[in-house]
Formats: structure tokens, sequence, C-alpha cells
């Protein structure tokens, strides 16, 4: 049993389908790769798990640890032990980087100070928690201060939406050093990505075309079947029956 | 009341006494239209006139001076009545200070406080001026700060107006300034108004001088039925005057708010920009804070104090 289980779940904006009787587990501790090109569905898979206003009104049910979420706001889910980074990190004028990530902790009784967050991904904190998390920082800072409130949290489920966007080399393996650390500790990552070099850093992986699951396994497994046959994908929203795989 | 008990009180509502200030501090306590205390530093020449109204102020920082600690005013009315300051400030070229004024209206209702300034520097003087309002939960308080600034060439004004603890009643800022070439004027509103608050700005500057700077920033927050208005308006004129006009306005409830900014650029070697927010909470910022776990009146008081920081 996964820790995170949806059933049969399908999404619609008006008359436009995005999520298509999704039914797939994530498991514990593990770091799952959810892959497929723009448009399939890959941040709307993971705006629906964390309840994102707009995307609540799926059909089928969420579980977390075999309850159902599916009637919980953000915050309710966040107090469960998920969180989500979003691919372009918001920016917040006058709240300081120790403001943002202490105010997560507290909030979920994280034990990690700021300093001890920072320092684990990559960032002086001397340099960085008296500066506040706003347009004097770089997309890849933010994108780390993010990833610091979150480890901050000590959540159980962490979706990651493009972790590789915006950022450089170094601060690349930062992240993935960092996901692999949550990942000791048991919680469970879900990285969304178009990038065969993400993707590696994943125990398993699930290739989403058109909104709809069309395959599940290993890393390489979908490695091969991602580059074969989605990089460019030509079936964007359209229609289930017209997908071809 | 004596002056000293009078001092103490007015302290205590900004939570300093009269022992908080080094023996190098300048500091002047002003109630009603009582002149309470002036304590002076080398170079700084405070007079003061008490009026049927208020009390009529010239401040003089002497050419050359240079004040490395801050002078701290306290205006304050522990009840109900009028005060008006009549304010003459003058800085002798290349003089230099930062003034802390506390207007302190905790304890009144009903109260109304008139400030008109006139404000000139010379050549080379920097001015930082830092005026924060403590009011009431009561909706009866008046504010109607007024200034007029001169600013010679190579001069620097910075102002910082913040009024976010207590009701903000009615508060009608009118600053307009003249900067000259190479000066640079920075003004900066924070207010925070709640119930059926009225907040009204309208800031000019007028960039006539080469290479004059200015910017025009207001950070506001209006709740409930609190309605805001801000006409911020920049004029350049001479070459290489540049400025910036920003608007940040978060509204919840039934609040309204209305920014007029004006650039009105006049030389092809001027530039001058703007930008205006308004509006609810950016629902990513709003999403990501519930994301860590906090409620949404929660994540939505924390941007808005982010926003009243900034």
């Amino acid at each position: 049993m996964g820790i995170i289980e949806l059933y049969d779940v399908s999404l619609s904006f008006g008359e436009h389908q995005i999520l298509h009787n999704l039914t797939l587990d994530f498991w514990e501790g593990h770091i799952h790769a959810v892959v497929g090109p723009n448009g399939a569905g890959k941040s709307t898979l993971a705006h629906t798990i964390m309840g994102l206003p707009d995307y609540r009104g799926h059909t089928g049910d969420i579980l977390l640890d075999g309850k159902s979420i599916k009637g919980l706001s953000i915050n309710e889910r966040a107090k469960l032990g998920i969180t989500l980074a979003w691919q372009e990190p918001a920016r917040f004028h006058g709240i300081e980087v120790r403001e943002f990530i202490q105010r997560a902790s507290s909030k979920s009784g994280g034990e990690k100070s700021p300093e001890e967050v920072m320092n684990m991904v990559g960032l002086d904190p001397d340099r960085y928690l008296v500066r506040d998390v706003d347009t004097t920082l770089s997309g890849g800072e933010r994108k780390r201060i993010e990833l610091a409130s979150i480890v901050a949290m000590q959540p159980k489920v962490v979706l990651m939406d493009e972790p590789d966007s915006g950022v450089d080399i170094d601060a690349i393996q930062a992240i993935f050093q960092v996901l692999e650390s949550l990942k000791e500790q048991g919680t469970t990552v879900i990285m969304i990505t178009h990038s065969a070099e993400v993707l590696k850093h994943a125990d398993h992986a699930f290739l989403l075309c058109n909104g709809a699951l069309v395959d599940k396994g290993t890393v390489e497994q979908l490695s091969s079947y991602f580059e074969r046959k989605c990089v460019p994908c030509t079936h964007k929203n359209v229609p289930d029956e017209e997908v071809k795989i | 009341m004596s002056n000293q008990s009078a001092i103490d009180t007015l302290l205590s509502t900004i939570n300093m006494h009269s022992h908080s200030f080094e023996e190098n501090t300048a500091h002047v306590e002003i109630h009603g239209n009582r002149v309470l205390n002036t304590t002076l530093v080398e170079g700084l020449k405070i007079e003061s006139k008490e009026t049927d109204r208020g009390v009529d102020v010239d401040i003089l920082v002497e050419a050359g001076t240079v004040i490395d600690e801050p002078v701290y005013f306290c205006f304050g009315m522990l009840e109900n009545g009028l005060q008006h300051i009549r304010m003459n400030v003058r800085f002798g070229e290349y003089a230099k200070a930062h003034f802390i004024s506390h207007c302190s209206f905790s304890n009144a209702t009903e109260v109304e406080h008139i400030m008109d300034a006139d404000i000139h520097l010379e050549k080379g003087a920097e001015y930082t001026y830092f005026e924060r309002h403590v009011h009431s939960m009561d909706s009866g308080i008046k504010v109607v700060p007024k200034a007029k600034v001169t600013l010679e060439d190579h001069s620097r004004f910075s102002t910082e107006f913040e009024l976010i603890k207590g009701r903000v009643g009615l508060i009608d800022i009118d600053y307009e300034a003249e900067c000259g070439p190479y000066s640079v004027l920075e003004l900066l509103s924070r207010i925070s108004g709640r119930q059926d608050d009225v907040i009204k700005i309208r800031e000019a500057g007028h960039l006539y001088g080469e290479y004059s700077r200015g910017v025009l920033t207001s950070n506001i927050a209006v709740r409930n039925q609190a309605r805001a208005e801000i006409y911020n308006e920049l004029t350049a004129t001479a070459e290489g005057a540049a400025g910036h006009v920003d608007c940040n306005e978060i509204v919840q409830d039934q609040g309204r708010a209305k920014a007029i900014p004006i650039v009105d650029v006049r030389h092809p070697k001027a530039h001058v920009t703007h930008e205006a927010a308004i509006g609810s909470v950016d629902s990513k910022q709003l999403q990501t804070l519930m994301s860590r776990g906090l409620t949404e009146d929660e994540a939505v008081e924390m941007i808005i104090q982010g926003l009243l920081r900034k």
C-alpha cells in the first residue's frame, strides 16, 4: 500500500478534461518521478494532491495513509504532512528567510533550526537568513530557500514541481542531496519533471501523457520509453482515444 | 500633570521612558500644545512657541553638522483635542541628521493632529525622517500631515511614514517636493486601514534639477470597509532626472483602494517609471504559506505584515 494513493482521479476545467482516470500510488520513503511532456498534466496532478482551490473539483479519491484527504484544504493536508514546492517559488516582500522557515517548522513541530536547513540546501545562513524572500534573490536561491522551509517541516510527502527549473548545476546537486536525505528519513518525494536528468534521481517513475497514466516502472524502463515516444509529444491536450503510444 | 509625569506617560505609550535616551541624544516631547522637554546636541537648534492650537517649532541643523545619534521627537495627545504643529526645518550645507518621530494617540478617541512642515535642505544636506504613529482602536483620530520640501543640489531627503498599529481614522497626507540638481527624494508610506478608516495620500515630486532622482512608494492594506486613495506624481523636466512611483495595495473584505500614479516627463533624457499592484493577496503566496500549514487567516496576516514592513 502506498502512502499516497489515487483512485480513478479525473479533473476537468469546464469541458476540458485535464486528468483522466488516474489510479496510482506513491510509496513511503521513495523518490518518484512523474514524467511527461509539457501539458501532460504533471503539475495538475501535484496541485490536485496538494488540494489547491482550483483543483479540488476532481472525481475519484486521494488517500494519505489509507484515509481520504479529498475534502481537506491545503493547510489541513499540510498539517497531515503533505507539502508542495512550486516550479517558480513565490516572492514575499518584507518577509525574511528566517521567518519564512520558522513559520513552516512551527506549524509542523519540526526540530531543525533555520541555520541547519540552510546549510543543508547549500546556502550560507549568515548571509541569507536576514534577507527577504523577494526579488533580490535569484530564482535558484528562492528555490533552495523554499526547499529549506520544506525540510524544516519534516513532511511525510513532498511534491517537487520541476526541481531543476531555473537552478545551476551546483544548486541542482544540493537539491538532490537534500531529497536523498529526506528519503532516508522516510519522506516520500514526488518529482514533477520533463527532464531525463531529473528522472535519473528517482526510484520509480510514472509516465503521463494527455492527463492519462500510460506507463509506470523503473527509471530505466521509463527513460527509454520517455525518450523514444514522448519527446516531443504530439498528443498535447487531445482526447484519450487519439493518444497512440 | 507635571511635565515629567506627562513625559513619562507619553513615552510609556511608545514603550520608551526618559532613561531610554543616551546623554548625547537629542529629544523633544510635545503634549498637546505644551513643549514638555527639549534636549539638544551641538549643531542642533530648536526653538518652539506654544500656541492656542499647538506648537510652532523651528529646527536648524547647522551647516556641516553631522549628528550621529537619531534625534527623537514625541508628539502626543493623552486626551481628546486638537494638536496643530507648524514645523520649519532647515538643514545647512552638508548637515546630516536622522530624525525619529513618534506620534502617540494611543489613549485618545477624538483627536485632530495637523502637521504643517516647511523643510529646506541646503546643498549636500541629508535628512532622514521616520515617523511612526501609534493610535488607539477608536476611529475618531484625524491626522493631516502636510509638507513642502525644497532640496538644493546634492541634498537628500528620505522619509518613512508608518501607521500599522491601531485604527487609522482619517489620514490625509500631502507632501510636495522640489528637487534640485543631483538631489535625491525618497518618500515611503506604510499604512494599514480597517473598519471604516480612510487613507488619502498625495505625494508630488518635481525633479527639475539635472540628474535629480525620486522614488515614491506606498504600501497600503485595507480591510473591512476601509478605503485608500493614493495620488503619486513625479514630474521630470531636466536631463538625467529619473524616478519611480510604486504603489502596492492589498484589499481584503469590502475594502476599496484606488491608485493614481502620474508620471510627467518633459525632457528626452529624463526617465520615470511607475508600477501599481492592487488587489487581494497573491494566490501563490497564500497557497505557499498554506502548504506549510498556516491557516488562510494566518497566511493573509503574514503577507500583509510583510508588505507593511517593506
